[in-house]
């Protein structure tokens, strides 16, 4: 996020678009609806009705993956209203005219027939976000997981600086991060590109100062992404994978292409909690010690460090995984493994992490710290490019776009749209929720929503067994007949090993993040 | 913000303009008990526990609902206000059940408190039989209706806090109770989420977690589940986790939590759990020492140096522990083939 959770709840205007904010992030749901009680707006764009649509003054329902046009479309509006903030644009801001040029293509009459949403009400959510500010964009999976995800990311940074809604409080893009500590997992560089703090692999500079940190020589070409790792499995050029903690059996698009991949592997070691769908295919399983089992930090979606605290003993032999890893590279000959606890760990990180370099255990036991946070007597950053964006010229650059559609459209053959997302009982692929019996009470199979209209149409019933079919393979789940979703447009969670949806989900990738476009694909539902 | 100045049991107070009388005696450390204040919620005014008397104001007004003034002087333990304090709670009394020791909200409770600080010896009033029920529906936590003194914090936190509204007063003399706010039907069935933040907010037995035992200490630490990085405190009794409060310090959550957070724990002791290595012989998984496993792993992956190995880290896993394995795959491994589930 640039901005900070807690400012939410003074914004004026608060845009949640590809977010099912009270379900996978309740919390911050709260906080939505405390800004709504203090008077802001809330527009909600979701082609499936959330529970914000209670609250929101406008839900803009677009089809699903035609958000670049929705928001292109909410641009213009204010271009050719003169609603922009100028004083904004003027100070911190570049590439406005090839911006404009590129808004020629999205008046309302084509924004319209794109995504299905009246034009007038495009026009009045543009109004609403510009005249009423801070305004606070918060956005999650149903923006990036689409073949054009990173486009979408512009569209909303676009929508941000035309409005002014950068560097100061209860404004901003705030992409909500799923996971426990997706954010620190993605500051240590545990990614393909980059070292800790986001630290370029193919810098020489850097190179050089990991190099002499480490003693050791390092690689200088990026490697390959999760999605990239499987396809080389798949095709033997990695033929050794260290899984810790993730079960891509079940969460990557396209999962039986998942499962072949790690099963033409030579030498498979999972690390995790529980015996995973993955660790079923491993060669050695590694048990972990659980989070409360640990000392550490994590990292939440506003960029808070905050420490993590063991209170159990963990389980059998069970040991942290820092432990398990040092073991193994020491083993290896690594040097530099030698640690004893996690707060030396931290050392090392802050040494050589810029954005990390103010942040010791002896202040977190104080609270946590937001990065970047530089050096000791830095009190941590709540609000992001305040004076300048971290661009060459330091100026926030506008990116025109162009509306490209999903990368597998319905047709005759797979005529329904199939999104997939999560329940506010279970997380990702239910290794813990599953293992909670009382979350299971409020959900314990998998549902596909589907349009009453549609269901009518193809003699379905709530609660009947029903097939979902794709071009990759088909799932079995129960029928759950809802306006929620749109007609032509079903919805099912990834939580449930039984009914595993990525079996039917698309590889496309955004060509940019690498993301799969996990929320459209082409299906067919028939009555199993 | 204006400071307006008062005098509180003779101690001249400076207090912020616009909090109340109640707020300004607490953080003068004088204290008036009360049932139904709470710092997260509006005032409410429903307990009448909090009366106090003030210079200037008719009756004994409630200190929790009435905002600090210029001048104003208050008076907290005058004879007037211990026995109107003492009437209001013999009423609550008359219909609260007198088994302490067999509820697990003993020496927990508000209304144990409140009761040893205005102190009742011997009640005057007869002891009121009050139709009551308990709905166990919710696989998380038990409403015993026997027990609530109609307080109203639960059905405040759900609208103020949650947003959600599942929960309403129903007002009828003697038969006053809090039912779904869908009529009166079992929880389960209505549209709670189960956040638990009632349960939380209770003063009494009146909503407990089910299964509740004492915990021996509790431990600072972060919620495992989505990215909002809620904190918490694990309640802990010898090696095990028994209950999850969530920080009210935290700028994350300020006390609040979901149903995962809050609920969601009895993972760590699944017996699923993994609690030793593994090593397939033969197709089938045996136990194996950690010596054993990782003498093997070293062995196996030494063979497989460069771009022919690729870790997959966790969005799980502490910072830490990623910025080891990542360690572990350019300075040992010699491959820059490491990610993790980000985009998933």
């Amino acid at each position: 996020m640039t901005n900070t959770i807690g400012e939410i709840e003074n914004a004026a205007c608060i845009l949640s678009v590809g977010s099912n904010t009270t379900v996978t992030h309740p919390i911050v749901g709260l906080r939505v609806k405390k800004a709504a009680k203090n008077g802001a707006k809330v527009i909600v764009a979701n082609p499936r009705r959330i529970d914000l649509c209670r609250i929101a003054d406008i839900w803009l329902r677009q089809r699903p993956g035609t958000d670049v046009a929705l928001l292109m479309g909410m641009a213009r509006v204010m271009v050719d209203e003169g609603l922009a903030d100028s004083a904004f644009i003027e100070e911190r801001c570049e590439n406005l005219d090839a911006f404009k040029d590129s808004l020629k293509n999205f008046d309302l009459e084509t924004v319209e027939n794109i995504t299905g949403v009246p034009r007038n009400k495009v026009a009045e959510a543009a109004r609403m976000l510009a005249g009423n500010s801070p305004a606070s964009i918060l956005y999650c999976m149903g923006i990036t997981q689409h073949s054009h995800g990173t486009n979408n990311v512009m569209a909303l940074a676009n929508l941000a600086m035309l409005t002014g809604n950068v560097g100061k409080p209860s404004s901003g893009v705030n992409p909500l991060r799923g996971q426990n500590n997706v954010q620190g997992a993605c500051d240590m560089g545990a990614l393909p590109n980059v070292y800790p703090g986001y630290q370029k692999v193919d810098s020489p500079e850097v190179r050089e100062k990991f190099e002499a940190a480490w003693g050791c020589n390092l690689s200088a070409t990026p490697g390959l992404t999760l999605t990239e790792i499987l396809q080389a499995a798949h095709d033997k050029r990695i033929k050794a994978l260290y899984v810790v903690g993730e079960n891509p059996v079940l969460t990557e698009s396209d999962a039986s292409h998942a499962k072949e991949a790690l099963e033409a592997l030579e030498f498979l070691v999972v690390q995790d909690i529980f015996l995973t769908e993955t660790a079923l295919l491993a060669d050695v399983v590694l048990p972990a010690a659980s989070f409360a089992e640990k000392d550490g930090t994590f990292v939440n979606t506003e960029r808070r460090v905050q420490l993590v605290r063991k209170a159990i003993e963990p389980r059998g032999d069970a040991r942290p995984d820092w432990w398990i890893t040092c073991q193994i590279a020491r083993r290896l000959g690594g040097k530099g493994f030698d640690f004893d606890s996690p707060k030396e760990i931290m050392i090392e990180i802050s040494s050589l992490t810029p954005s990390y370099g103010g942040i010791t255990y002896d202040r977190l036991e104080a609270g946590g710290v937001q990065w970047p946070c530089p050096s000791q007597d830095h009190p941590g950053t709540p609000v992001l490019h305040t004076e300048r964006f971290s661009t060459p010229s330091g100026k926030g650059r506008f990116m025109p776009l162009e509306y490209k559609p999903s990368a597998e459209c319905p047709d005759e053959a797979y005529p329904l749209i199939l999104t997939t997302g999560r329940s506010l009982y279970h997380y990702h692929t239910r290794t813990m929720t599953g293992r909670v019996a009382g979350l299971n009470v409020f959900r314990d199979r998998e549902l596909v929503e589907i349009n009453p209209k549609d269901a009518a149409a193809l003699g379905i019933a709530d609660g009947d067994a029903v097939t979902v079919k794709s071009r990759r393979g088909a799932v079995k789940a129960e029928a759950k007949v809802t306006d929620d979703s749109p007609p032509g447009v079903t919805f099912m969670t990834f939580h449930f090993a039984d009914s595993p949806t990525n079996v039917v989900t698309s590889p496309a990738l955004d060509p940019v993040a690498k993301t799969p476009e996990l929320k459209v694909c082409a299906v067919r539902v028939e009555k199993a | 913000m204006q400071k307006v100045n008062l005098t509180i049991d003779g101690t001249l107070v400076e207090a912020t303009e616009g909090i109340t009388v109640l707020e300004a005696a607490r953080a003068e450390g004088i204290y008036i008990p009360t049932l139904c204040a709470d710092p997260d919620l509006e005032p409410y005014g429903g307990c009448r526990l909090c009366l106090v008397e003030i210079d200037k104001m008719e009756g004994l007004p409630a200190s929790c609902t009435t905002p600090v003034a210029e001048g104003m002087v208050v008076r907290t333990e005058t004879p007037g206000v211990q026995e109107a304090r003492q009437r209001t709670l013999e009423l609550l009394l008359t219909d609260h059940p007198d088994n302490c020791l067999v509820c697990s909200k003993n020496q927990h409770c508000d209304l144990q408190k409140v009761a040893a600080y205005v102190g009742i010896d011997q009640p005057r009033f007869k002891k009121l039989e009050r139709q009551t029920e308990i709905d166990s529906s919710n696989p998380f936590f038990v409403r015993d209706s026997s027990k609530c003194i109609l307080c109203g914090k639960c059905v405040r936190v759900c609208n103020e806090i949650q947003g959600l509204g599942a929960l309403e007063v129903m007002n009828n003399g003697l038969s006053s109770k809090i039912i779904t706010s869908a009529g009166d039907i079992p929880i389960l069935e209505s549209i709670c989420e189960s956040c638990g933040q009632c349960v939380a907010k209770c003063p009494t037995g009146a909503l407990m977690p089910k299964n509740y035992r004492w915990a021996s200490k509790e431990v600072s630490t972060v919620c495992p589940y989505c990215g909002v990085g809620c904190g918490t405190y694990l309640a802990v009794r010898g090696n095990e986790i028994v209950g999850v409060r969530g920080d009210p310090e935290n700028p994350a959550n300020k006390g609040s939590l979901c149903v995962k957070g809050q609920f969601g724990f009895e993972f760590v002791d699944h017996p699923d759990r993994l609690t030793s290595p593994l090593i397939r012989r033969n197709g089938r998984f045996v136990e194996a020492s950690f010596e054993e496993a990782l003498d093997l792993i070293a062995s196996k992956l030494n063979e497989y140096k460069g771009d022919q190995f690729a870790a997959v880290a966790s969005a799980r896993i502490t910072t830490e522990d990623n910025y080891v394995i990542q360690k572990l795959a350019r300075a040992v491994m010699a491959t820059n083939n490491i990610d993790h589930c980000a985009r998933l």
